[in-house]
């Protein structure tokens, strides 16, 4: 237990891999390393209440700064790993310096994928990845100002819906025929269309966005390839992000898009875990492998390297979760479609409250709760248990969840 | 400063400073508390920062909202003083709060 434990990346699982070895008893050195300037912190506040106004850079920190110190972590930010050697266990670091490890953790996560594009590198043509990406998004959108979403997905419904209350005019250019054309069903994505343009928001689907153009270095439009220019001062490219797994497929690591670990966050080397966004992971109750990105999975996997450097039986078995915020929606999904045959809704889309069901005959695989915290949280508990619901019950709801799962 | 004791399952206790403006919840996440897991960071929508609010507290951390109700009816272990503690807001009128943590968080 007095090994060192190294952690590639202080984002959100690397930071919590961290204080979570110290909380399973892990009394050997800890070397965090991040590429930020500032310690592990939340991202999903990021496109939400932070963008709002409505939270402080305080709140964002996972832990403050002098937590990694009075914990005997040492924590060193502006910093990044650019080789891995792993027959001598070291990693060199991009100040020219290296560090040797018993234990390694790559935490690096993923990067917003770029628009290939002319007029992409003008400012005012940012990503929404890190707090600094937010700050300057905050101090650029406000009253009166036109902003561009590029990307009808999740983080660019989040900031449009952010954009519209700090009192920006909202264009949202999706090159696919419908919003969340890749994470959700047709039902989800045509409520938040609506949703959004009852709250002021402009949609332009099949938009295949052609370049940006500028004056003076700053970006005035976004040209599409009907021809249009659609005027703006800032431009949000939310198209998607790409794993930072570069450093591990270098080393001769197992990648698949994304670093590949077992149900201990082990890659194919036994020292070293692959934690968060970077790892392509095991999930059993779909009885495949896969890349997330969301929070809770970063969570879980810090859990799993932990409890595996300490010797500690593995967390029990998780459905994977996420959430979004828009306006006064609160969405919940838990689980992932696959393998699905049908689509059930639970609720009228009109009411503002609704759940989108995806089962597999009589199983449900996945859910999308608007506004509807009961069937979140019910689902998930089917998800996991594998229990059969019968269909009709589901669909109405009169009958509550709990009658629904008994 | 408000002072909050956290009492884990099983029967650890930890005191911390928490900063009036906090949640309970960050009270715990901030100074590694174990036994709240808080996957959501405060959004209301994961049901993983469930704590029990001893009964002399139970009128001054107040009433939980209809999201909250809704999200704690789901949860494992629910009692008449269950919150979750993400949505309760530090003051100093807290100081000395005393909550006790579940077996486990889901």
């Amino acid at each position: 237990m007095n090994s060192h434990v190294v952690i590639l990346g202080a984002g959100h699982a690397g930071g919590t891999a961290a204080a979570l070895l110290r909380q399973y008893g892990f009394e050997g050195p800890i070397t965090l390393i991040g590429e930020e300037p500032i310690p592990p912190y939340q991202r999903p506040p990021l496109s939400k209440a932070w963008l709002k106004g409505e939270a402080d850079a305080d709140s964002l920190a996972l832990k403050p700064l002098e937590f990694y110190a009075d914990h005997n972590i040492d924590f060193r930010p502006n910093i990044r790993g650019v080789a891995l050697d792993r027959a001598a266990k070291t990693v060199s670091l991009s100040d020219g310096s290296s560090v040797s490890y018993d234990s390694l953790i790559i935490a690096t996560g993923a990067r917003a994928i770029a628009l290939p594009i002319a007029g992409a590198d003008l400012d005012g043509v940012m990503f929404l990845r890190t707090a600094a990406d937010a700050e300057l998004l905050k101090s650029t959108v406000g009253p009166g100002k036109r902003l561009a979403v590029v990307g009808g997905g999740y983080i660019g419904l989040e900031v449009a819906a952010s954009g519209r209350a700090l009192g920006a005019e909202v264009v949202v250019l999706e090159r696919e025929s419908r919003l969340l054309a890749r994470v959700a069903c047709e039902a989800l994505s045509t409520f938040f269309k609506a949703y959004h343009e009852k709250h002021g928001v402009t949609f332009e689907l099949g938009a295949s966005v052609t370049g940006f153009v500028g004056e003076g270095g700053h970006v005035t439009g976004v040209t599409l390839a009907d021809g249009r220019t659609m005027a703006c001062d800032a431009v949000v490219v939310g198209v998607g992000a790409t794993p930072n797994d570069e450093i591990a497929t270098a080393a001769g690591l197992e990648t698949a898009r994304g670093v590949v670990v077992d149900l201990e966050a082990r890659t194919s080397d036994p020292a070293i875990f692959a934690i968060g966004d970077v790892a392509h992971r095991p999930m059993p109750i779909y009885d495949r492998m896969f890349r997330m990105e969301s929070v809770p999975n970063a969570l879980e996997q810090a859990k799993q390297a932990a409890s595996a450097i300490t010797g500690r039986a593995a967390p029990a078995g998780e459905v994977p979760w996420q959430w979004s915020d828009q306006y006064d929606l609160k969405l919940q999904i838990a689980g992932y479609p696959f393998d699905t045959d049908e689509v059930l809704v639970r609720g009228d889309p009109a009411s503002g409250k609704f759940s989108v069901f995806h089962l597999k005959g009589d199983l449900v695989q996945a859910v999308e709760a608007i506004n509807s915290p009961p069937d979140f949280m019910m689902g998930k508990q089917l998800i996991l248990g594998r229990r059969p619901v019968s269909k009709a019950r589901l669909a109405d709801p009169s009958i509550s969840m709990k009658e629904v799962a008994a | 400063m408000a002072k909050i004791t956290y009492i884990e399952h099983a029967g650890t206790e930890h005191t911390v400073d928490v900063k009036p403006g906090l949640s309970v919840m960050e009270g715990a996440v901030k100074n590694n508390v174990p036994g709240i897991d808080a996957d959501c960071g405060g959004a209301c929508a994961c049901a993983t920062c469930h704590v029990y609010v001893d009964a002399a507290w139970q009128e001054k951390t107040g009433k939980s909202s209809a999201m909250e109700e809704s999200m704690l009816d789901f949860a494992e272990n629910v009692e008449p003083n269950s919150r979750l503690s993400c949505q309760i807001k530090v003051t100093d009128e807290l100081d000395g709060l005393v909550v006790r943590l579940p077996e486990n968080q889901h």
